[in-house]
């Protein structure tokens, strides 16, 4: 017995929504991003800022995952070093298709200040970049702008297209 | 006739330098003006070469062979009460003297009195690992081999620390250039990629000053982003970038401001 009684008159006699199927496909890819935990320098504090209450990414349905194989989306943010960018490549060959990446703060995007040996210029040296975001370190505001932007490429593109694997080369 | 001087860079040249000016130098002090140091050192001549002591900044300094210098550190530790290694590594003087200097700083709790122990150590001499006696040497001496390549005999892990260990080059000596050489320059591209991915992916952009108002992917130009790959001809309209299509999104609510509550007591 249901507690609830369904009133089937309302909204034109059912409970059904008519819509394409790509747009329900992308419905559900652009509002369930889970984003994999790549905080590497100060901009992860942003981030992880972006993910707790005050700003709450969970309302977005992005929540963040430790494993590349649950996640979607890569926010790189921080700067990547030459030492770590064989894992970052490793850890974006994990993820599985459809995946995205948005690059966030001046770090990631371009090497920012660290001009030295050390520091890769760029994470789009190493991986196919989707979203850059400019900053030092950006805003949650941004960070949550940016995945707002990302939602909406994602519902741009059709769902049933071949999914091409994303490769920088 | 006057000899010709080129007159080009007259104006990036210093305007005025003074001939008579001398670098500062921390001034050095007798050891005999503090009795502890005084007493310590004398306990140090007594077993070993001493060839330079002096106090600066309140600190005594002594230079000794390299030969000695784990047991000038365990002299120190055992007998003379400084039993902490707080920072050691080398400096390069590979330009003047062909060689480094390696330098251990010392801290006595119960005498509150640090002393460094320094050596010169020739271009391509291996030193004495003292990790036996400071475990903290242990990560240092390795740090030490990362940055100017000085090995340490007798270190149980002589490898790099910081930079990977496929590495080439030593980053902190005074001939290896900031932003990194080829080697450097290509580290990435190399490992991941291999030596052929070169030509794609390109030199990395250095120069922090470079702004190319079509390079729409590193946002140069707000507004006028256009997608990857597209041929940017210059004349393209600008585009106001806005987080939802025009006519709404399936199952999503867009934000109405007039019917949401805004709250204007930060505090609250």
């Amino acid at each position: 017995m249901a507690q609830h009684k369904i009133n089937y008159t309302q909204n034109g006699g059912l409970p059904v929504a008519l819509t394409s199927m790509d747009k329900v496909v992308n419905w559900g890819r652009s509002n369930s991003l889970w984003a994999m935990t790549y905080g590497l320098a100060c901009c992860g504090i942003e981030m992880m800022a972006a993910g707790a209450s005050r700003y709450d990414f969970d309302r977005f349905g992005t929540i963040f995952r430790a494993s590349p194989r649950q996640s979607d989306v890569m926010i790189v943010a921080g700067t990547l070093t030459k030492k770590h960018s064989e894992f970052i490549k490793r850890l974006y060959d994990q993820m599985t298709e459809p995946r995205w990446v948005i690059s966030m703060g001046s770090c990631a995007n371009t090497g920012g200040m660290f001009n030295t040996y050390a520091t890769v210029q760029g994470v789009d040296r190493i991986i196919p970049v989707d979203l850059y975001l400019p900053g030092c370190a950006p805003r949650p505001e941004t960070l949550q702008y940016g995945v707002m932007l990302l939602q909406k490429k994602i519902r741009a593109n059709k769902a049933s297209r071949a999914q091409k694997p994303k490769r920088l080369m | 006739m006057r000899a010709y001087k080129a007159k080009g860079d007259v104006q990036a040249k210093p305007y005025y330098t003074d001939r008579y000016w001398v670098a500062p130098q921390v001034a050095k002090f007798d050891v005999e003006s503090d009795e502890v140091f005084a007493k310590d050192l004398e306990v140090i001549k007594s077993k070993f070469d001493v060839l330079e002591a002096f106090i600066q900044v309140e600190q005594m300094t002594v230079f000794i062979k390299p030969e000695d210098n784990y047991r000038v550190l365990e002299l120190l530790k055992n007998e003379l009460e400084y039993t902490q290694l707080s920072e050691m590594s080398a400096i390069d003087f590979l330009e003047t003297r062909d060689g480094f200097e390696v330098f251990y700083q010392m801290l006595s709790m119960n005498k509150r009195k640090r002393v460094r122990i320094k050596m010169f150590i020739k271009n391509g001499v291996a030193v004495n690992s003292v990790e036996k006696l400071f475990r903290s040497a242990d990560w240092s001496e390795r740090e030490m081999f990362d940055m100017f390549g000085i090995e340490a005999n007798d270190h149980p892990f002589m490898k790099r620390i910081l930079m990977p260990y496929d590495w080439q080059g030593y980053p902190l000596l005074k001939s290896y250039p900031l932003q990194g050489d080829e080697f450097a320059s290509w580290y990435e591209v190399d490992k991941i990629f291999g030596k052929e991915a070169r030509e794609e992916i390109g030199p990395e952009i250095r120069d922090t000053a470079t702004i190319d108002r079509y390079d729409s992917e590193r946002f140069a130009r707000l507004g006028h982003e256009v997608p990857k790959g597209t041929k940017i001809t210059g004349n393209e309209p600008k585009v106001t970038q806005s987080y939802q299509e025009d006519g709404g999104v399936f199952l999503i609510k867009k934000l109405d401001r007039d019917n949401s509550k805004v709250i204007d007591d930060p505090q609250r």
